[in-house]
């Protein structure tokens, strides 16, 4: 015991820490002070983040997107109160788990549109009109929100979607047919388009 | 006012704040410890101020919530708890080693001093606004905490 510092270098118990933050998720949930939750998942097209308010989910983020990023995005716009708490998202998990098995068409959440607004936000509630395996142009999706002019901001619409995935911004592609852009990098799209028309 | 998302918190801190509440008290009560600490760290984080030092501050909660845990569990007559609660066999393998025991025996204010400096590495400033004492009275106190450890417990550190 030459030095104090060490004397205290047990190996803290991972399980215990891994219960504790189990007990605070749950805790944060009945207080009413669990703000954001998140959980990752697997996916075809990479690791993808999900988060929840109480109102519902509202972000999906791709690995390219920077998951750190995100949440600190999250904790700046909505609440720092973020947690990582499955548990609010475990419906979301499964209906994603059943999209990308071809057993799922559409999705049936609660959704938190609040990190959108205006011309974006009326773009995004009216991608779910675009059923499974249909596309659309971009051209057509601002015939379809009554301002055909605003094809570029229908694009940024699209490439700052929340919600890619359940809002299917995936279905938007350019006039000349070829997949375009996408929030989650061209592959994902196309492995998306190649799932859908497959299915 | 914070920015950081709370996890974040939760992922630097949580370990330290363990150790911490098991320097002072035993694995039961430190884990309630650690858990409101937490919680209530969590209602408050919106407001911390984005210079504050987290760790000091999560330390000055947990400072409060042990003493309610030692005060709640001293007007509890009957310790019923240990008789009811089935094995889990959960998360307690080393919480209650030799060296542990040893700190949770020294007199308060050297408990407190020791931990708050030795296992969550505050400076003795910072500790004595959590004490409530001047520095020097808090560094004596960590100073007679060691010396009384090495006295108790002579084996050093863990293997």
């Amino acid at each position: 015991m030459n030095n104090p510092d060490d004397l205290f270098a047990t190996p803290a118990d991972a399980d215990t820490l891994a219960r504790l933050h189990r007990r605070l998720e749950q805790a944060a949930e009945d207080e009413g002070l669990l703000d954001v939750a998140y959980r990752t998942v697997d996916s075809p097209v990479g690791t993808l983040l999900l988060a929840a308010t109480p109102r519902g989910l509202v972000r999906v983020a791709y690995d390219v997107e920077g998951h750190d990023r995100v949440l600190d995005t999250l904790a700046s716009r909505l609440s720092t109160r973020v947690l990582r708490a499955p548990k609010r998202l475990d419906a979301v998990a499964q209906e994603l788990e059943e999209y990308f098995s071809g057993r799922r068409r559409s999705f049936d959440l609660p959704l938190d549109l609040s990190l959108s607004k205006g011309f974006r936000l009326l773009v995004q509630q009216q991608l779910p009109s675009i059923g499974y395996a249909q596309t659309r142009s971009y051209r057509q999706v601002a015939e379809l929100v009554g301002n055909p002019k605003a094809v570029r901001a229908v694009g940024t619409a699209c490439a700052t979607n929340p919600l890619p995935l359940v809002l299917p911004c995936h279905r938007v592609l350019r006039t000349d047919g070829t997949p375009g852009q996408y929030v989650g990098g061209p592959a994902a799209k196309t492995t998306l388009l190649n799932l859908e028309a497959a299915a | 006012m914070s920015t950081k998302p709370f996890e974040k918190v939760v992922e630097e801190h949580g370990r330290t704040v363990l150790r911490v509440c098991r320097a002072l008290l035993a694995s039961h009560d430190a884990d309630d410890a650690w858990s409101e600490t937490f919680l209530s760290a969590m209602r408050a984080y919106p407001d911390l101020p984005e210079t504050a030092n987290v760790e000091a501050w999560l330390v000055t909660i947990a400072h409060r919530k042990a003493i309610d845990v030692l005060r709640s569990r001293s007007r509890q007559p009957v310790p019923v708890e240990e008789v009811t609660e089935a094995p889990t066999g959960l998360g307690v393998p080393d919480a209650d080693d030799g060296l542990w025991q040893a700190v949770r025996a020294l007199p308060d204010k050297q408990r407190q001093a020791v931990a708050y400096h030795y296992v969550a590495g505050l400076p003795y400033a910072e500790i004595a606004q959590i004490l409530g004492g001047t520095i020097d009275a808090a560094r004596r106190a960590a100073a007679d905490g060691i010396r009384n450890l090495r006295k108790n417990y002579p084996g050093g550190g863990p293997s």
